[in-house]
This record gives C-alpha cells, structure tokens and sequence, in this order.
C-alpha cells in the first residue's frame, strides 16, 4: 500500500466554535478518506456485498425450487440452466443461491451469538480481574482445547439440527474462546488507563463502566472480531452440512457438496455440481479475511505505512 | 517450570473430564427414552436389535441412580471398552478405529509439520520483500479461507480425473493388500499425495499469513530499532525477530489442531481414504451413536496430546517458562 497523507484542509483550520461536534465528523471522513483508497478493503468488501447481494437477489430470477426434481439430467451450464443440472435432475443455480443465502445467515448469527459470549466473558474477566478472571479463563482455555467439530458432530447428530437458527446457535457457543481471549487482553489494557479510574472515582458502576467506557474505546477491534467469528462460522457450518449434519430441510452449499461426493460427481466429471458452492464459500470467507485486513489498516494509522 | 506444567495438565485433565461429561451427557439429555429413541433409529435386523437393547440397557444402566451410572461410563472407559459398533456389526468401536487411525495419522502428521515449518518460512520471506508480500499474502488469505473438502474436489477433478496424474480415491490400489512391498508402497503414496496436498496448502496460508504479521510487527519493536542502530547486520536482525515470533506462532500450533484434524475428516472422506473421517461419516449415516462417541473420545485425547507436546516443544524454545517467569 502506498503511503497516503491525509488532505491538510481535513486537519486543520476549522472554526474552533464548532469544536465540540467537528472532531468526531472529522475523524468519521479521515476514516472514510482511508477507507475508499485501501485497496484491500474495497476489493474484499465487493466480493462480499456482491455475494450477499446475488444471496438477496439470485433466488428471485429463478423459478426453480433448489429441492424441485424433475429437470434434464446432469446437463453441464446452459442458457436454460445457468450452472447446470444435478444428476438427480435438480437445478444447481437454484441450490447455488439459496444455499448462499443460508451461508449468510448461518454466518452472521453465529458470529453475533459468539461475539456476545466472548464480549461477556472477554469484558467481565479483564475488567474484574483475580478469580472471577481465573475461573474464567480456565472456562475458555477447557473449550479451546476441545476440537470444535468433534463436539459439533456429537451435539448435532443426536440433537438432528432442524433449522438454520439452531445451528448457528450450536456453532456460535463453540465459536467463541479465541475471541474471548483477545477482547480481555484488549479490556486488560485499557483498564489500567486514566479515563477508567476517573470513571470508577466518579462512582459509576462496572456495568456501567464496561458499557460506557471500556466497549466504544475498542469498537473497531470487536468489529474485526465479528467479522473474523463471521468467517469461521461460515466455514464451520460447511463442514457440518458436508458431513450431513445440517438441516437436511434447508438448502446450504455444504450439502450441496455432500450430495455432489456421495452421487459420484467427481467420477462423473460433473464440475459445474460441485466448484461454485466451494468457489462461494470461498469467496465469502476470503473476501471477509481481505476486509478485516484493510479494515485493521484504516482503524490503525501504524499498519497503513505499508 | 512446574507450575507451568501444573497449569497446563489441570486444564488437560478438566477438559478430558468435560469432554466425557458431554459423552455421557448427551443420550440421557435426548428427549424420550433414550434406548427405544436409539433402536428406533437403527436399520438393523430384528434379533440384532435385541442384542442392542440388551446391551443398551447394560451400558446406560437406566435402573441405577445417575452417579452410579457416570461411575460406570467411566469404568468402561477406562478399560477402553467403547462398545460395540451398529454400523459394522461383529466389530467393537476399539477395534475399527485402530483400524483407521493409522491412515489419519498419515495424512495429518506430515501435514502439519511441514505447513508449519514451510508456512513460517515463507511468511518470514514475505515480510521482507515486497514483490512476494503482494503474491503470496493474497493467495495465503485465500487458501485459509478455502473449505478443506472443497479444495479436495479441485484438486481431485483438475489433477486426478482430468489430467489422471494420481488416483481418484482410496487409499491403495484394490487389487493389492497391505504389506511392506515396494509395489505397495509407491500405490499407498500415489493415493496418499492428494489428500496430504490438501491438507498441507490449508493450512500453509495459515501459518504464512500469522508468521508475516509477526515478523512485520518484530522487525518495529524498540530491540530490533536498537540492533539497527548499533549497526548490527539486517540478517543478525532479522534472526531474533524470526526467533520472537516463533513463540506465538507455537502457541497458534495449538490452537489449529482441532481445525486440521476437521480438515482431515473432511478431506478423507472426499477422497474415499479409509480413516477416521470416512468412519464418522459412516456412523453418522448408520447413526452408530457408539463409533461416534468413540471417534470423539479419539480426537479429544488425541488433541489433548498434541497439545502437551507442543507444551514441552514452548518449554525447550521459551526459555521464560523455565526461569519460572510467566511466558506468554
């Protein structure tokens, strides 16, 4: 990344009348500023609005149901039928958009029910500290050990995930303990700092002080987080719908895969049945990592030397 | 150095014990009475299924109070009894996954070891040239974020069945058996390159994406700047900066563990290759609740022990966690 210096206008030589209000505009255009000239950020967020966008979209230019049997069998792309056919006659494009739509959804639930256990239990230890800190500390180290996916495959095969909801619910208390970890470092940090005990000298409550203090002073990085738990969440829930753990009921690009190995796809030669739910999740995932890095970039000034 | 052991073995032995809880936990949580809920779900012949009851209700035990059930679960567990598997009647959980451990081992093993060690290589290399921070940095980020099982069908369609440089699946030719023959082996490696390839790349993005931040973020700490300035040499430089940022990178090891070994199932099963993850996906399709709880039994302590390893691994590289100094 080229270094770009900031338009001198934009820092100075403002009216100090308007001081209460201006420097907060004026740090929301510097961001902006950055942000629409950080390549990486521009590039990784199209790929993801685009995504989300054919996820919304996509599913109303088709008439077919992504379940509907019926159509030619194991036709490759073609005008009638954009990314071809399954080898049971269903239609992949139908399949393709629904099942990015669930991807989103799964993805963004996931990652909020993760974010908000691991904002609770990041804020809580690293602000109390001592044994409150100890306690759960060894909490998120027991489930950091555990492998994901093994308590994911038990809990989903006997539960049989119904709808999308539970199983974002199931990958979201799993998804957790990375993000729990960073979030008390960062509250560790800022604990110690003036405007805290200044806070606390003031008589306002830990909630209070967590809330109004602690949380707005790190919100660039909890929304890094919740785009780095989006990611995962995504990338999880394609294993499970891969392993035929998902709701069976709902069309998702894991299952699709699941189905495209299990009727031999890949010994038929059938490409178009099994590359674009991966290139999907591929590109969602991807673009979301590529955002989180320019996003890093614009938030701190240090990193946009290079 | 002991009370860093001691640390790490009593979170190793809590979350083992958890790990159990949830095993034994999750059949008696299920709504129902567990054992019909269970027989009802097998598609096995009738006098199989009276055997299954037979044994459910010993193993589960429904008569006795809880405590005394958990304290058998535990028992049998220890013993490394699992039970018997639905999905291959005649054969106990122990047994099929001695079977199939060997294979996993094969692929995951060498995988990580070497996306490790080529992943903080090449990521150290990126940090300084900028030419290979702009090529290899995007194709890093997009390996992570590709699914395992996905990157498996590319690669079995482009290099398998298109270009039929390597088999489509299994683990060995068919008309062969296992055995220490050279004929063996070159069929076991051609059939195990594809899904270690798989693996390997994954995780490589990974690991050269953490290396080059860390390097990056070394290479700006006020030791390096004062190394710089006493005119020290880059290279003397760039050594201790490569030094600091294998210990976090050690610690990430630990962590990836559990996603690997998710890649690995995942990518067994795409490529027919008969371990543990092909197993899974077997009992999960025979809901063989046994062979599953078994499997994650495996993993659990399988992972628990990779972890203990690295730990030693961090005590021999950390000298910090020596002194008695926290490390980090």
């Amino acid at each position: 990344m080229a270094t770009v210096e900031p338009p001198v206008e934009s820092l100075a030589g403002e009216p100090v009348a308007a001081e209460a209000t201006a420097p907060r505009r004026r740090f929301g255009y510097e961001l902006l500023y950055f942000a629409l000239r950080n390549r990486k950020l521009v590039v990784g967020l199209s790929v993801v609005l685009a995504l989300l966008v054919l996820a919304i979209v996509g599913p109303w230019l088709t008439d077919a149901d992504p379940f509907e049997f019926g159509y030619p069998i194991g036709e490759p792309p073609s005008r009638d039928y954009w990314l071809g056919t399954t080898s049971a006659g269903q239609d992949v494009y139908a399949q393709f958009v629904y099942g990015l739509r669930s991807s989103f959804i799964v993805g963004a639930l996931s990652a909020a029910i993760a974010s908000l256990i691991a904002m609770t239990i990041g804020f809580v230890s690293g602000y109390r500290g001592g044994i409150i800190d100890e306690i759960l500390g060894m909490l998120t180290n027991v489930v950091l050990v555990l492998p994901t996916l093994a308590v994911l495959i038990v809990f989903a095969a006997y539960l049989s995930v119904g709808s999308l909801v539970a199983e974002a619910v199931l990958i979201g208390v799993t998804l957790w303990p990375w993000a729990a970890r960073a979030i008390r470092a960062q509250t560790f940090s800022l604990a110690s700092r003036e405007f805290v005990s200044l806070a606390r000298l003031s008589g306002a409550g830990s909630t209070r002080i967590i809330v109004r203090e602690i949380a707005p002073n790190m919100s660039s990085y909890l929304f890094l987080v919740f785009i780095l738990l989006f990611g995962g969440g995504v990338l999880t829930a394609a294993t499970l719908d891969f392993l035929g753990l998902g709701p069976a009921q709902v069309m998702s690009l894991g299952q699709m895969m699941y189905t495209a190995v299990y009727s031999s796809a890949l010994q038929l030669g059938m490409w178009w049945w099994f590359i674009p739910p991966g290139l999907g999740i591929t590109a969602i995932v991807g673009g979301l990592y590529i955002t989180n890095v320019g996003l890093d970039e614009v938030f701190n000034p240090r990193l946009r030397e290079r | 150095m002991s009370r860093y052991f001691a640390r790490k073995i009593a979170i190793y032995l809590l979350t083992f014990f958890v790990a159990v809880t949830i095993d034994f936990a999750i059949p008696r949580l299920m709504p129902g009475d567990p054992i019909d809920g269970l027989i009802a779900r097998f598609q096995a012949d009738p006098t199989a299924s009276e055997e299954l009851h037979g044994y459910f209700t010993e193993s589960f035990g429904l008569d006795q109070p809880l405590w005394e059930q958990y304290l058998t679960f535990w028992r049998g567990l220890l013993q490394g009894d699992l039970g018997p598997s639905i999905a291959y009647i005649g054969s106990s959980v122990s047994e099929l996954i001695w079977a199939a451990l060997p294979y996993t081992l094969a692929l995951l093993v060498p995988a990580i070891v070497l996306s490790y060690i080529a992943g903080n290589r090449v990521g150290a290399l990126a940090a300084r040239r900028k030419s290979l921070d702009n090529t290899v940095l995007p194709a890093a980020y997009i390996l992570s974020a590709t699914p395992y099982m996905w990157l498996a069908l590319v690669l079995a369609y482009v290099l398998a069945f298109k270009l039929g440089w390597f088999p489509v699946s299994g683990a060995y030719d068919f008309s062969l058996q296992p055995a220490w023959t050279w004929e063996f082996v070159r069929s076991f490696l051609s059939h195990w390159f594809l899904p270690f390839l798989t693996l390997f790349l994954v995780a490589f993005g990974g690991w050269a994406i953490g290396m080059r931040n860390l390097i990056i973020y070394e290479l700006e700490a006020d030791y390096a700047n004062y190394l710089r300035s006493l005119g020290a040499p880059g290279r003397l430089v760039r050594r201790y900066a490569y030094g600091n940022a294998v210990l976090p990178q050690m610690t990430g090891l630990a962590l990836a563990l559990g996603a690997v070994v998710a890649g690995a199932l995942v990518t067994e099963i795409v490529f027919g290759y008969p371990g543990i993850g092909s197993l899974i996906l077997t009992a999960i399709q025979n809901r063989d609740y046994f062979l599953l709880q078994g499997i994650f039994l495996l993993i659990i302590v399988g992972v628990l022990i990779a972890n203990f390893i690295v730990d030693i691994a961090y005590v021999i590289v950390d000298p910090r966690t020596r002194t008695g100094l926290q490390g980090s």
